[in-house]
């Protein structure tokens, strides 16, 4: 390439990347950045944050109540996905092999729930399940109960919540990858002796992996921060790795220990995404 | 049993599986549309009242809601606009040119994608306390448009893979300038992509409550009157409402979806 030309490019360049290169630097990595060096700062009496540093946020990671939420918050996380996985493969095998005109109503019908505000969907699931609520009332009605139940309030319904939100971002990825299936590879298969589960295992399973991987991811990750899920579902008794440093931000106006809670998360994500790309994932399938 | 019976019990199942699927995606919608109309007065609206439009007609008379939903549509339009105009133009420019540093932003883009919405939520409002910008509907715009842009990016990019350089050059070649193929050759041809990641931008706009709720200041959006309200139990004025926007967006998506599949099809 000639001199003149490489020149010719770099103004068209700059002026074409350069806007999303700024914009990317000054509000993702520079605040990730001060994230990471506020988890190494003290406190002043004032609650203000002071730039000395200390370990000491890092220590009090490792207190018995805090590790306890980490590892509910990676069961509920790990709950939440296989249940999506375990609903929404099936799901998606029926919906992506309906026949053409019926298929594009069937997968709107998934898509448009999301329209509506997820924390009044999620206060939904509330009112539903509540003492007074509509299933209740229902078991009352038909006298299967005497007392009304409670059924909200524990980890069981905060994983509910979670697979309601989460469920479309298992459905998705799910969906297109049994599209893609080549239905002369199914026959084959059949044809060469194969009986249902045979096919299923060796030929489908294989063919629709990368789907179940990026829902996972997509799934898995949001569940260990949506804490507001857990506040309306979980009522404090199932909180995730989310509450504690929403805790930290607001009302604990602790800032340097919700950032070293928040470089937990941010390991782990890089932890598990790294684990998805050497597993043969696709970062773009991530992007919906 | 029978072959053709035994495809039937498995169609049977498969109707009834399916069926029960939908039905637990829509069941808060079908609470939310009830309450809509519960004549119920007192806190927390829970139990049944009998049937009334009262809500409907109130809903104009709460200012707080509306204006908190015309926040929502302002700061979506502002965010959506700014992502599209950034996420495209550079879509394209990595996509066209060569230069050092460019895995480096891709890696970037990535981020806002992948990790839990609330460290973004947090690291931005670290930012803007640090940098003095008051907390309100700029802030919003500017948390918006940065969890916007790789989404209009990743769609325009789909859109480029199958994209055919020399149409520039040759546009370039009949004496069109840069600026002049850019708008005339290049954005037709990627219009579809850059829809698609417009329409995306502004959907995540409209329901996001984590990063909104830390980066609003005074300022509320729909979504975080909602949170504020689920305190005391939510109105039935703001299941209206719910119901209201759910209905709009369906009428206004499958306008735009029939125009999109039948411009697709030819």
């Amino acid at each position: 390439m000639s001199k003149h030309k490489m020149k010719s490019q770099t103004i068209p360049a700059l002026t074409m990347v350069g806007p999303v290169t700024l914009w990317l630097a000054f509000f993702v990595a520079i605040p990730l950045l001060y994230v990471l060096v506020m988890s190494f700062c003290s406190l002043d009496s004032h609650y203000n944050v002071q730039f000395q540093f200390t370990l000491d946020n890092y220590r009090r990671l490792f207190d018995a109540n805090y590790v306890q939420i980490y590892l509910q918050s990676l069961l509920i996380a790990f709950l939440t996905t296989l249940i999506c996985i375990v609903i929404a493969y099936p799901f998606s095998f029926i919906i992506a092999r309906t026949l053409s005109k019926k298929k594009a109503i069937l997968y709107m019908l998934v898509i448009i729930p999301f329209w509506t505000n997820s924390l009044i969907r999620i206060y939904g699931w509330r009112t539903f399940l509540g003492t007074n609520g509509w299933l209740n009332n229902t078991l009352q009605t038909l006298h299967l109960t005497g007392a009304p139940i409670e059924f909200l309030f524990n980890r069981g319904t905060t994983v509910l919540g979670m697979v309601y939100c989460l469920f479309p971002f298992m459905v998705l990825p799910l969906y297109t990858a049994i599209e893609k299936l080549d239905t002369n590879l199914l026959e084959a298969s059949s044809d060469l002796g194969a009986r249902g589960k045979t096919t299923f295992l060796k030929v489908i399973l294989p063919l629709t992996a990368s789907g179940i991987f990026s829902g996972s991811i997509m799934v898995f990750i949001p569940c260990l921060g949506f804490f507001f899920v857990s506040d309306i579902l979980g009522g404090g008794n199932a909180d995730v790795i989310g509450n504690l440093i929403e805790r930290q931000f607001q009302s604990g106006n602790n800032w340097p220990l919700g950032a070293a809670l928040s470089i937990i998360l941010i390991a782990l994500t890089l932890l598990l995404v790294k684990l998805y790309q050497k597993c043969g994932g696709d970062m773009d399938s991530l992007g919906v | 049993m029978s072959r053709q019976s035994k495809r039937g019990v498995k169609k049977v199942s498969s109707i009834i599986f399916c069926t029960l699927v939908y039905l637990f995606l829509f069941l808060p919608i079908i609470v939310i549309v009830v309450n809509s109309f519960n004549a119920t007065t007192s806190k927390p609206y829970l139990s049944w009242k009998g049937f009334t439009f009262d809500w409907y007609m109130k809903l104009f008379d709460n200012t707080a809601l509306l204006s908190s939903f015309g926040n929502t549509i302002l700061i979506a339009i502002c965010s959506t606009l700014l992502a599209t105009c950034i996420g495209t133009i550079a879509a394209v420019g990595m996509y066209k040119y060569k230069f050092k540093g460019k895995s480096a932003i891709d890696g970037l883009l990535y981020i806002p994608v992948v990790i839990p919405e609330i460290v973004l939520g947090i690291s931005l409002l670290t930012l803007f306390t640090n940098t003095h910008i008051p907390r309100g509907v700029l802030t919003l715009v500017l948390a918006h448009t940065t969890f916007s842009i790789p989404y209009v990016i990743f769609n325009v990019r789909a859109r480029l893979s199958g994209y055919d350089n020399s149409i520039e050059e040759a546009s370039m070649d009949l004496g069109a300038n840069r600026i002049k193929t850019f708008f005339n050759i290049t954005l037709p041809v990627l219009a579809p992509g850059i829809g698609g990641g417009a329409l995306l931008a502004f959907t995540l706009s409209i329901d996001d409550v984590i990063i909104s709720y830390f980066t609003n200041g005074q300022t509320k959006t729909y979504p975080l009157k909602v949170m504020e309200s689920i305190k005391s139990g939510v109105a039935p004025d703001v299941n209206a409402l719910s119901t209201l926007i759910l209905l709009g967006t369906v009428v206004l998506v499958i306008l735009t979806q029939s125009g999109i599949f039948t411009k697709n099809k030819q």
